[in-house]
């Protein structure tokens, strides 16, 4: 695809993305604390993933590698428009394959493949505060911050148990970074919560409205907050993918007609092809 | 012996105005300290200072710490007047719903404190959350519903209840009956006095009833203007005033 000139490289002026880069530091120093920062108008809308875009354009370089997945998609509206974006305004390679790509964006998902050292995964976030629902001010969410003042946290997951029986908070479920601060992972399924601990890749938090970066650096522990006798447990399902025949992955439920047909296929569109790609080459 | 709550020379001031004037006085364990005035007097004002929700333009409030014995409270760190605000200390508000969270159920109203200090297991608080509630006669089936769908006196008493599960040394009142019905008020006081006795609690309680007062407090204190007037024994001082404001207060009261 052809670059478009008048453009800096990756949309935003060296001014900004300096401004980014130093918020980016402070928040891998110190993982799971949200940092201001002076976020920028995009040419999208508040929503589709300002936040994610920023952090994307403040760490890419020339020789970078690029996939944009959309509830593990890369095929979606959302994917194709921040990939192509970036295909023109930095004229970097992109790919749809995780194992190739350096820099992954995200929204709602993380990849199956595990990711490797050297990769940077980046989240949109639209609510970067986890205190949000249970506290409305923001000067005493940064005090129960400052303090490690969390109990308030645990009053909603009692409220699940007490209403369903089980936690029944199935997506942005709050996590403990390095014992320290409480964090959202933004809207991932809880599915994904495992894989954040301890991972060998940098994972990037951006949330562009609210104008917060947090990071968790590489091989941090991530804790999912639970009770003793109600332990963090992963969603499951009693099926494999229609498509490829995994059941170890998270698959989307799709209605195929209008008498209650319907398949579960993998939402993570690259996992689910090369799976395929192997049953075929083995049949 | 020390008291477990020390005042001297407490005033708090708004600009020019005064809230309550050079107050001093101590609180034993076990004890009930009444405070009583008009509307305006400054009862509010003092109770805020004397529980470290405001902080005071003169004048110490030290209060027995389980560590350090008598320690101002408006010194110490944040943290740890957070930590004291809900173990050893319990605030019951005038208006239930700025003491409760609306929107959870009672159980998760009670168990609040006991999470905020680190209890995890669901079983246990939830156990506890359903004595608590029986404690404060309130049907342990309605442990799951939301508070909106409570009426006035259980509210009272579900804040009660999410107050003194962390088994507290000190709570503060303020008006605990206000706008309740008097059989409501007559069932609420009965209970309060009795957790008092048998936790052996100290409390300061804020009224403008007089009879309230005369149930709960041993001890009371009549302000005006923000200055205390006259202080002594809950009987001597309702049965024999002396400062003429409290003789107008006494003489107020209607007798049916």
């Amino acid at each position: 695809m052809s670059t478009v000139q008048g453009y800096n490289f990756a949309y935003l002026d060296e001014q900004t993305k300096r401004m980014i880069r130093r918020a980016i530091l402070k928040a891998v120093a110190i993982p799971g604390y949200q940092v201001p920062f002076g976020s920028r108008e995009m040419p999208l809308p508040y929503g589709w993933g300002t936040g994610g875009i920023q952090v994307t354009a403040a760490v890419l370089g020339p020789s970078d590698t690029l996939k944009v997945i959309d509830q593990g998609a890369d095929d979606t509206t959302n994917a194709v428009s921040i990939r192509r974006f970036f295909a023109r305004t930095a004229g970097v390679a992109t790919t749809e394959r995780t194992v190739e790509a350096t820099l992954i964006q995200t929204r709602h998902r993380i990849p199956e493949t595990p990711l490797r050292e050297g990769q940077i995964l980046i989240y949109q976030v639209p609510i970067p505060e986890p205190l949000r629902w249970l506290e409305p001010r923001e000067t005493e969410t940064r005090k129960m911050h400052a303090l490690a003042d969390y109990g308030a946290m645990h009053v909603k997951l009692y409220e699940d148990v007490a209403r369903f029986g089980r936690i029944a908070t199935t997506y942005d479920y709050p996590v403990l970074v390095q014992g320290r601060y409480l964090m959202r992972p933004s809207p991932i399924p809880k599915f994904d919560n495992p894989k954040m601990h301890m991972n060998p890749a940098l994972q990037l938090f951006g949330a562009g409205r609210e104008k917060r970066i947090y990071a968790v650096p590489p091989y941090t522990e991530v804790k999912s907050l639970d009770f003793e006798d109600h332990p963090f447990a992963v969603q499951r399902w009693d099926q494999a993918c229609a498509l490829c025949g995994g059941a170890d992955s998270f698959l989307d439920e799709v209605v195929t007609d209008d008498r209650g047909g319907r398949m579960y296929v993998c939402s993570d569109t690259d996992h689910c092809a090369a799976r395929q790609e192997i049953r075929e080459a083995a049949e | 012996m020390t008291p477990l709550l020390r005042v001297s020379g407490l005033t708090r001031m708004y600009g020019g105005r005064v809230g309550c004037k050079d107050v001093s006085f101590e609180l034993w364990p076990g004890e009930v300290m009444g405070i009583v005035g008009e509307s305006g007097s400054g009862k509010t004002t003092l109770l805020g200072c004397l529980s470290a929700r405001l902080d005071p333009s003169s004048g110490t409030v030290e209060y027995d710490t389980r560590e350090d014995g008598l320690t101002d409270i408006h010194a110490l760190s944040e943290p740890r007047r957070r930590m004291l605000m809900r173990t050893d200390w319990g605030i019951v508000h005038q208006n239930p719903r700025d003491g409760l969270r609306m929107g959870v159920s009672a159980g998760a109203n009670v168990g609040e404190r006991l999470m905020a200090v680190g209890a995890r297991h669901y079983g246990a608080i939830r156990a506890q959350a359903g004595e608590w509630l029986r404690k404060v006669e309130i049907d342990a089936e309605r442990i799951d519903d939301l508070p909106l769908t409570f009426s006035g006196g259980m509210l009272q008493r579900l804040q009660i209840a999410r107050n003194l599960v962390t088994h507290p040394r000190l709570i503060f009142m303020d008006e605990p009956t206000g706008g309740l019905d008097v059989s409501v008020q007559a069932r609420l006081l009965d209970l309060l006095r009795r957790l008092v006795t048998d936790l052996g609690l100290a409390a300061v309680v804020v009224t403008h009833d007089l009879a309230v007062a005369r149930l709960l407090a041993h001890r009371l204190m009549v302000m005006r203007r923000g200055e205390v007037v006259e202080t002594g024994l809950t009987d001597q001082v309702l049965d024999d005033p002396h400062h003429p404001y409290t003789q107008l207060l006494v003489s107020s009261v209607l007798q049916p």
